[in-house]
């Protein structure tokens, strides 16, 4: 209990971790709305794969002093294009093409970083370095959030049908390709942004956790837009009082809260009814309706 | 009238048919028959633009299908559908009006109100928030025939409605089709069986690789062509008096 309200004591006196308290908040919100839809088109290897293959991007923008999003985006998409590019002009699948694509940037990353020799700190751009966050990054991140969020309130009809139903989507006229190539963009943004929170390797895990925890507590995609959007940033901030505390790294304390959110939920949520009698057994009658 | 014209679709160099010319009639349910693997489901895909066909146009009474695609409701296989999707069944309904919404517009009060009557036309209203998953396969089928309801096309194409659905179903879905043929839209229907072939459809079109015949199906569900196309067993068993055949 102290050491909770030392970390309340130390976020009216520090700086730094106000800074890094928002940026968690705003990390897991748009993480949450994004991977959302990432899961329930099922793409989560996909997420994977950008994530990790925006680490050349990253490395070349330190080289030449530009800004991360932009060397990131530029690898982000060229990342999501070649991977549609290797499916449709061959016989490979989906899975395996991820695979060698963002491994192969992946490896490019690590060289490109190595060669830069640079102050940045690779430890930091994989694992996170949430109690570092600038004022820049505090703006950028404000920006992309406000991007993520009218991009799913102006589309939020065209993602959900491509989601449920891409092929009825054709058949009315939607540009379905285009959609999902702004998706890839909006979640290269994502991932740049949870980069200082929870580190390209377990941007994945921001993704998918908190959206999968989501889902497993509700019927609606509106609905569980809003959960995961708020399981996100509660694990963020939890995660954070962890990695304060405790001297842990943020990204490892958030995912893993976020990780004992989605157990908890799997042990005694609705949907699964592990435990149908904590829920009156309505939804035990359900499943055997169905059956 | 819906007329294809030259249609050839390949996967691969190896043709699946070539040279396709056929005609569907307005103000008839046009069944597509043919074996497995015939290319039923692709001739549809095709004129549909899902696929890509080497040659070809589709035209409605003369204009280019392309310049006509909300004119057009598919209502395609369920298994090719994500059943635990957090949608109820009431919205699925709703994204019927998505094509004529257009970008940037949400659907208001009339789409709600078009969505509630189209349930209500296939028995449905009681379910309207069901998670979808929760529904049994006719029922399911049932609310995508709704979503073409809501779509007010002219040209309605329906990939085997019928596959393992319950009776209610089938005469609510084929009440469905009778009423958008009095009202003089096109309908075509992938058919997986000869089943009630005669009973369901008005003009006929069988497929294998290519056009065996079309066009009235009294005229076209014949022996002679069952044989041509499927076997010699099966033409026997269908038409043979003891068959039980229809004709």
């Amino acid at each position: 209990m102290t050491s909770i309200m030392n970390f309340i004591h130390a976020l009216g006196q520090y700086d730094f971790l106000q800074s890094a308290l928002i940026a968690a908040i705003m990390v897991g919100v748009m993480s949450g709305i994004i991977g959302s839809f990432i899961i329930l088109r099922g793409m989560s290897m996909m997420g994977d794969a950008i994530s990790h293959a925006v680490l050349p991007g990253v490395a070349v923008a330190y080289m030449l002093g530009i800004n991360v999003l932009i060397g990131a985006s530029i690898f982000g998409i060229l990342a999501a294009g070649l991977i549609g590019f290797v499916v449709s002009h061959s016989k490979i699948k989906t899975d395996t093409s991820i695979g060698i694509v963002f491994s192969a940037f992946y490896a490019l990353g690590f060289i490109l970083i190595s060669l830069a020799e640079s102050s940045t700190n690779l430890h930091h751009i994989l694992f996170g370095n949430i109690l570092a966050v600038s004022d820049t990054d505090i703006m950028t991140t404000t920006v992309i959030l406000g991007l993520v969020i009218l991009f799913v309130v102006f589309f939020y009809k065209e993602l959900l049908i491509t989601s449920f139903d891409a092929t009825y989507a054709q058949t009315y006229g939607l540009k379905v390709h285009i959609l999902h190539y702004a998706l890839m963009f909006v979640l290269t943004l994502v991932t740049v942004s949870a980069l200082q929170t929870v580190g390209i390797i377990l941007v994945v895990a921001m993704l998918i956790t908190p959206a999968a925890t989501a889902f497993l507590w509700t019927d609606r995609l509106a609905t569980m837009l809003v959960l995961s959007a708020s399981i996100g940033a509660v694990a963020s901030v939890v995660g954070l009082y962890f990695s304060y505390t405790l001297n842990w790294a943020s990204g490892p304390a958030i995912v893993l809260v976020a990780a004992v959110f989605f157990g908890i939920s799997f042990v005694i949520s609705p949907k699964q009814a592990l435990f149908p009698r904590l829920w009156h057994g309505t939804n035990a009658k359900k499943k055997r309706v169905i059956a | 009238m819906l007329t294809v014209k030259n249609l050839t679709v390949a996967y691969d160099d190896t043709p699946v048919f070539t040279d396709v010319a056929v005609n569907f009639n307005a103000g008839k349910i046009t069944g597509i028959i043919g074996p497995n693997g015939a290319g039923k489901s692709t001739l549809i895909k095709a004129m549909l633009g899902l696929i890509k066909a080497q040659s070809g146009t589709v035209l409605s009474d003369g204009h280019d299908l392309k310049q006509l695609q909300k004119q057009i409701a598919y209502v395609e296989q369920r298994k090719d559908l994500d059943l635990s999707f957090p949608i109820s069944v009431f919205e699925v309904v709703m994204t019927g009006t998505y094509g004529k919404l257009g970008l940037f517009r949400q659907p208001g009060k009339a789409a709600r109100d078009a969505s509630r009557a189209a349930l209500e036309q296939v028995d449905l209203a009681e379910f309207a928030d069901r998670q979808i998953g929760q529904l049994s396969g006719g029922q399911l089928q049932r609310v995508f025939v709704a979503r073409a309801i809501v779509q007010e096309a002219q040209v309605i194409i329906l990939d085997e409605p019928f596959v393992g659905i319950d009776l209610q179903s089938e005469t609510a879905i084929m009440a469905i089709l009778k009423q958008w043929r009095d009202a003089g839209k096109t309908i075509i229907v992938v058919h997986h069986d000869l089943n009630k072939v005669s009973h369901y459809f008005d003009d006929l079109v069988i497929l294998n690789h290519g056009i065996i015949d079309y066009g009235p199906v009294d005229d076209v569900y014949t022996a002679d062509n069952i044989e041509r196309t499927f076997s010699a067993d099966l033409s026997a068993v269908l038409f043979s008096p003891a068959g039980g055949s229809k004709k």
